[in-house]
């Protein structure tokens, strides 16, 4: 008969013993706002299929301190969205060569960002030609 | 060994995610701060008329369905992750609230965007 | 029991989690005061445990320079190996040492690592050449840039760090675990090998690849620069790329 008796320690909590865990629940928080997002445009969608007054009403209500206050929230887990994407990005790539050296992990995270920062100047640009 | 059905929300996920990532903050600005209170972009920039014609436009139907949709089941795929993270065991229910949402958000996003007209 | 202490020793306290099945239910902290000198590493602390204060502390080490992967364990809550680390970091705090996470604690500071010895043989890990190859055709060619996709992943030393940093085998032991994934990827990657087709099975399965949620501390930890994260997250687009393609290629199950 043997005398071992293995022990599991509980996994409760565990997010919450290092710094690390924690910033990755932080970036896998971030889907809550995204999806948050998604439904806001599905909102103004259905209020804009169903007419005029029903738009302008979805408009009333962007322009609620309320509704500013969350977008500024959202605006932030965003830009914490798109940080850490680029962050975690180099993971899901092979070993890249360019130039017969390889390319660091960090660099594509660089470019990723750099890449987010156009990509809103680009869109900003576009809807200020497109302004009334 | 089963092969999991994993990579089909993966790549949403994926796709959703670079969207997000690339596009989010200006979208999240410019519909939720700069317009409603006109800095930088006047109010009568989501006006009813223009918003009309923008989602009548098969362009910004693709781009609303596009966003909507990508971003919905980049999130399902996220939090369902999440709630195992979370000790939320992952069962039918969970899988359903998930991807079952994304599911209704992606056919009401369909629907109204179909009913604006063209 | 009198330690004399030269004025130029310090003296760390080490609280070690203890596990003796036979004689308490539950894991227990015992704290040691240990002298050392700036060389000493974590390893040598508790060796100086076991030879002057506590001969009854089990702890598994061997090559006492981070080759042999035999010492592996939880150093104030992080994944580490003992002989790799030095007790000067930590003074003057104290140093909270625990056997490895995600591992059943057989005693002390050892683990029960079957599971992960038992996984390892499931990513064939062995070239499989395309065709029987005979000893008259020579060695096998291989360039720089070829070795060079896959030797990180050769590098490691199975210490199992990863697998105590990663949440998802914490969560649920059923996963294959960077560990193996990345052995699996070393081989899928090398030139002379042509099984990937054998190992996709593994891959594309829940206890394959999409378990893994991108946490990436498995990588953070590990003391040879494997990068398993990559090795893993690598494979889901190949995963997804078998996944969607399979009915493209002329194979003769479509599984």
């Amino acid at each position: 008969m043997s005398a071992r008796r293995p022990y599991m320690r509980p996994m409760n909590g565990w997010w919450r013993r290092d710094p690390f865990f924690v910033r990755y629940m932080v970036r896998e928080a971030t889907a809550l706002v995204v999806a948050l997002y998604a439904v806001v445009l599905l909102a103004g969608t259905l209020c804009l299929a169903r007419g005029e007054t029903s738009w302008n009403a979805w408009l009333a209500l962007l322009r609620t301190p309320a509704s500013i206050l969350l977008h500024l929230l959202m605006l932030v887990a965003m830009i914490y969205h798109a940080y850490s994407w680029f962050e975690i990005m180099p993971k899901t790539l092979p070993v890249l060569f360019i130039g017969g050296r390889r390319v660091a992990g960090t660099t594509i995270t660089r470019v990723g960002l750099i890449a987010a920062a156009l990509a809103t100047l680009v869109t900003l640009a576009v809807a200020w030609t497109l302004r009334p | 060994m089963k092969r999991s059905g994993q990579p089909v929300f993966w790549v949403l996920f994926g796709a959703g995610g670079m969207l997000a990532a690339l596009f989010g903050p200006a979208l999240v600005f410019i519909t939720g701060i700069a317009v409603p209170l006109g800095v930088l972009l006047p109010q009568g920039f989501m006006n009813y008329s223009r918003m009309l014609s923008f989602a009548q436009h098969w362009a910004g139907k693709a781009f609303l369905l596009g966003a909507i949709t990508l971003f919905i089941w980049h999130a399902a795929h996220r939090i369902f992750h999440s709630l195992h993270d979370l000790g939320i065991h992952t069962g039918v229910v969970a899988r359903t609230l998930c991807y079952g949402g994304a599911g209704v958000v992606t056919l009401l996003a369909v629907w109204s965007l179909s009913a604006v007209g063209l | 029991m009198v330690e004399s202490v030269s004025a130029l020793e310090r003296i760390i306290e080490i609280e070690v989690l203890r596990y003796r099945p036979e004689q308490e239910a539950a894991p227990v902290a015992q704290s040691y005061r240990v002298p050392f000198t700036d060389d000493m590493s974590v390893l040598q602390g508790l060796q100086y445990i076991k030879d002057h204060l506590d001969g009854t502390l089990s702890f598994r080490w061997s090559c006492r320079m981070a080759i042999c992967g035999s010492c592996g364990m939880m150093i104030n809550g992080k994944p580490q190996l003992s002989c790799q680390t030095f007790l000067r970091e930590f003074y003057p705090g104290k140093l909270r040492i625990e056997a490895l996470a995600h591992f059943p604690i057989e005693r002390d500071l050892v683990v029960g690592v079957d599971d992960f010895i038992d996984k390892l043989a499931s990513a064939k890990p062995w070239l499989i050449p395309r065709e029987p190859r005979s000893l008259e055709q020579g060695e096998y060619l291989q360039t720089p840039r070829q070795l060079e996709q896959y030797e990180q992943f050769s590098s490691c030393i199975n210490c199992l760090l990863c697998y105590a940093a990663c949440p998802q085998y914490g969560l649920d032991s059923k996963f294959t675990g960077p560990g193996v994934l990345a052995l699996l990827h070393r081989y899928n990657a090398d030139s002379r090998d042509h099984g990937r087709e054998q190992r996709m099975p593994l891959v594309n399965s829940l206890e394959g690849v999409w378990n893994c949620t991108a946490v990436g501390y498995c990588s953070e930890v590990c003391p040879k620069g494997v990068d398993p994260a990559n090795a893993v997250n690598q494979n889901k687009v190949n995963s997804a790329r078998d996944y969607f393609l399979r009915f493209l290629r002329p194979r003769a199950e479509g599984k």
